[in-house]
């Protein structure tokens, strides 16, 4: 018992647990250096509108990704007084994705503005991708005046009625002296504990009104707000002694250990006990993907050896994620030899899909560091070299000796990226099938070099969250890895990155299909594609309509030269590769069935699955019409 | 093969909440979208101001009931949370139900009143109010045996619980809503 006292036996309901205080009294992360040169204007009446720029000021916000309409002009009138940088976005979802991307690879809050009724509905999307991913951010919003509020007036929508399941929190501000509290709570909320979206619906009168700005540095009291919990010795006893007489562990680590910057802490805990490590899909870049101890990612389209290692261990250590159905399969059959530890901040997540033997409650880098010193290294060598043994046959090898037939594969694309960008690129995805190849492909080494929208899987999400990314990260090599039907979604943005004069490069997996969709039509309706093959504009056209670079790629051969001329551009670059048009994501474990039971490539000459009809799609241009 | 653990019982829990707009709204919102099935839900004011209490009556299992009081937890303005389901309390729900009473009938329904230890709140020449407050079965008892008179209105409450003997400590931030201003 190395934690627990003696007497600490007694049975504490889950959630009577002591507080972890030293969260709740950390105030905002530092004040940024333009800011603090800002004079102090505390105590002084101002407009509603100047208090909201002089907190975002005090909450060390940067940057703001918006869109202005009637309700939140006030706002944008007083915006040129301050040193924070306005990006006027297309869409107003694009807006709410930026602030989400630029949360994702900075670690802080991501502030986006709309103004009411459409305003307001377009950053729905947005905050629900935020929400299910737990991302830091802050939406303000502009509403009618207080005065209007549940009269149908123009423009007005219950934005905080709307949102109040997709958001951590929201706020409906009528009166501008609740302006200040109000947005210091929100980014409280929206950073501590696990974190998540706020909205805040300001209403017309209250930015325009005139009041005191007062700011109270101390920590924000919210009596029923509790962030983080303190693990119990008990738990973390009962967790030692199953993690040192384990024969065949597991370690499962997830978007947690990113949120709470515990990565290095993972690879203290892992090479201490010498426990194999899988990674959920927003997890990858939380353990080195080049360590021996990696085996990659788990689940629906994870490698065989991974699901079938998570299939026989014995024990189960998951770490900062909540097993969701797309990483478990089948519960029924999921890990039955299995002990389970699950160690996660959220106590509403224990039990809800899978039942563990032991929950920690805590912050998982806390919970990390007091594991690790306890830790005994037991011999895993067995299971190590026999999960090993089962990696000879990959997906990764099946693509790879892949004769060149001249035909390019989305799986040559991401490998090739991969190392013309020599595996230090942030990267950030839409959703489909070239999201599980870059998963697949990608070799992440460091967390936050891999953004991709998880628990929502929304489409329309890479391009804008790569805007909000390359102002979060100035430095990095930022990609946008994306299908011709997501790019579409949101490819508006383009012209944004234009106006910013800002460089992402667009990679776009362009298989005149929604491949992702298209492959379940291909495995589970009879290979009946409807409405998933899509036309698209000249993507090299639409880069230069909008003043930017763009190139097609047909051949594997000039996938590394064309990826490094991108590096070398000075703007935003889009790049057309056309890639085989049916090719599918293997392995799979279809929707619910037993995580061992997956689909895998037929040959790795086969580029369909036997039986599978021939698609004719006739629409689709091949890079051979032009 | 089902174990304590699985079986499904209905559950109350004590809830309490600031007083602040859409509170309600948020707690029902949270049973609606994550599937809870309530089974009653009642609101008031308590001793203290800006503190309202809820009972929230919920047909769950052990760990349904552990989430359940988890993801309340994670409302904002949710202060505490008690699950009473096991402790000794007092659970009673208010019924009024209006019966047929020509005069003929009175004498019996007035027994009535008394086995039931209603109380009779209204007398009109072919009608009566009966004032219930008891446990659910109890108030069905007596809408059992009223119905045989002829029911022509009835309106119920949901539960009210409290536990019995001192007020269960609140373990939560060491704060009771009692030192909220
Ligand atoms: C907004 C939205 N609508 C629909 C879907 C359902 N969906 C998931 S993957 C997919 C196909 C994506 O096609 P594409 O962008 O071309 O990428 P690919 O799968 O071909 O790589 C669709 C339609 C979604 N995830 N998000």
């Amino acid at each position: 018992m190395a934690f627990a006292k003696k007497s600490d036996t007694t049975k504490v309901p889950m959630t009577a647990r002591s507080i972890d205080v030293s969260s709740e009294i950390s105030g905002p992360s530092q004040i940024i250096p333009k800011a603090e040169a800002w004079p102090d204007r505390r105590g002084q009446v101002l407009t509603g509108s100047q208090i909201i720029w002089e907190c975002l000021l005090r909450e060390s916000v940067d940057v703001v990704f918006g869109y202005p309409g009637g309700a939140i002009m006030p706002l944008y009138d007083a915006m040129l007084e301050f040193p924070i940088h306005h990006v006027l976005v297309r869409h107003e979802q694009g807006g709410s994705h930026m602030a989400d991307g630029y949360a994702r690879a900075s670690g802080r809050v991501g502030v986006c503005f709309g103004t009411s009724g459409p305003g307001a509905t377009n950053l729905v999307t947005g905050i629900a991708t935020a929400m299910l991913d737990s991302i830091p951010m802050v939406a303000i919003t502009g509403q009618v005046h207080a005065h209007l509020l549940g009269s149908d007036a123009f423009q007005e929508v219950d934005i905080t009625g709307v949102t109040l399941p997709i958001t951590k929190h929201n706020y409906l501000v009528t009166n501008v002296d609740d302006i200040a509290p109000t947005l210091r709570e929100a980014f409280y909320i929206a950073r501590s504990g696990r974190p998540g979206p706020v909205l805040v619906d300001i209403c017309k009168n209250a930015q325009q009104d005139k009041g005191v700005f007062l700011w109270d540095d101390g920590p924000v009291s919210l009596p029923g707000y509790r962030p983080s919990y303190i693990p119990r010795p008990r738990e973390l006893d009962q967790a030692l002694a199953l993690i040192n007489s384990a024969k065949k562990p597991v370690i499962l680590a997830g978007q947690g250990i990113i949120r709470s910057n515990a990565s290095d802490k993972l690879l203290e805990f892992a090479e201490a006990t010498g426990i194999p490590v899988a990674l959920t899909l927003l997890g990858l870049g939380a353990f080195p993907a080049s360590h021996p101890q990696n085996l990659g990612m788990m689940g629906m389209h994870g490698e065989a050896w991974v699901n079938n290692a998570i299939q026989e261990s014995d024990l189960l250590i998951a770490v900062g994620m909540r097993f969701d159905d797309r990483v478990t399969g089948k519960l029924a059959t999921y890990a039955p030899y299995a002990k389970k530890i699950h160690i996660e901040l959220d106590p509403s997540e224990i039990n809800k899909n899978v039942k563990v033997d032991v929950p920690i409650i805590g912050d998982v880098r806390t919970v990390l560091a007091t594991l690790t010193p306890h830790c005994t290294k037991a011999d895993r060598g067995p299971w190590v070299a026999r999960i090993n043994a089962s990696k000879g046959d990959s997906a990764v090898r099946d693509i790879q000796t892949l004769p060149d037939s001249g035909k390019l594969y989305a799986a040559h694309v991401i490998h090739d990226l991969w190392r013309a960008t020599e595996g230090n690129a942030l990267v950030v995805t839409d959703v489909g099938q070239h999201q599980m190849w870059e998963a697949q492909y990608y070799k992440h080494e460091t967390p936050r070099s891999l953004l991709t929208s998880g628990g929502l899987g929304t489409m329309g999400f890479a391009l804008p969250a790569a805007i909000g990314a390359r102002f979060a990260r100035p430095d990095a090599d930022v990609w946008v890895v994306v299908g011709d039907g997501g790019f579409q979604m949101t490819a508006c943005e383009l012209s944004t990155l234009a106006q910013e004069d800002k460089k992402v490069n667009v990679a776009i997996i362009n298989n005149g299909f929604l491949g992702m969709v298209r492959q379940w039509q291909q495995f589970f309706y009879g290979g009946r594609y409807v409405a998933t093959p899509i036309r698209s504009p000249d993507f090299v056209k639409l880069a230069e309509a909008h003043g930017l670079e763009g190139r097609r790629v047909t051949m594997r051969s000039e996938v590394i030269e064309t990826v490094l001329w991108a590096k070398s551009r000075p703007g935003t670059v889009v790049i057309d590769f056309r890639v085989e048009q049916e090719d599918a994501v293997y392995p799979m474990v279809p929707a619910g069935a037993d995580l061992h039971d997956m689909i895998r490539r037929d040959s790795p000459k086969a580029t369909t699955v036997s039986g599978a009809p021939a698609a004719h799609n006739p629409i689709f241009e091949t890079g051979e019409d032009e | 093969m089902t174990t304590p653990t699985r079986k499904h019982i209905l559950r109350t829990f004590v809830v309490f909440v600031e007083d602040r707009p859409g509170v309600l709204n948020r707690a029902a919102s949270l049973f609606r979208r994550r599937g809870y099935n309530i089974e009653s839900l009642n609101v008031g004011q308590t001793h203290v101001p800006g503190v309202s209490r809820m009972t929230v009556v919920v047909e769950a299992d052990e760990d349904t009931a552990r989430r359940i009081e988890a993801n309340l937890y994670k409302l904002v303005n949710v202060l505490e949370v008690q699950e009473i389901t096991h402790a000794s309390r007092i659970e009673r729900e208010l019924a009024l139900i209006k019966v047929k009473a020509p005069p003929e009938r009175r004498a019996e329904l007035i027994q009535i009143a008394e086995v039931f230890r209603a109380r009779i709140v209204d007398m009109s020449t072919d009608s009566m109010i009966f004032e219930l407050s008891g446990s659910h079965d109890h108030i069905a008892g007596l809408a059992q045996v009223l119905g045989e008179f002829g029911i022509e209105e009835m309106v119920q409450t949901g539960s009210v619980a409290m536990s019995r003997g001192a007020a269960p400590p609140m373990t939560h931030l060491g704060r009771r809503p009692a030192d909220l201003q």
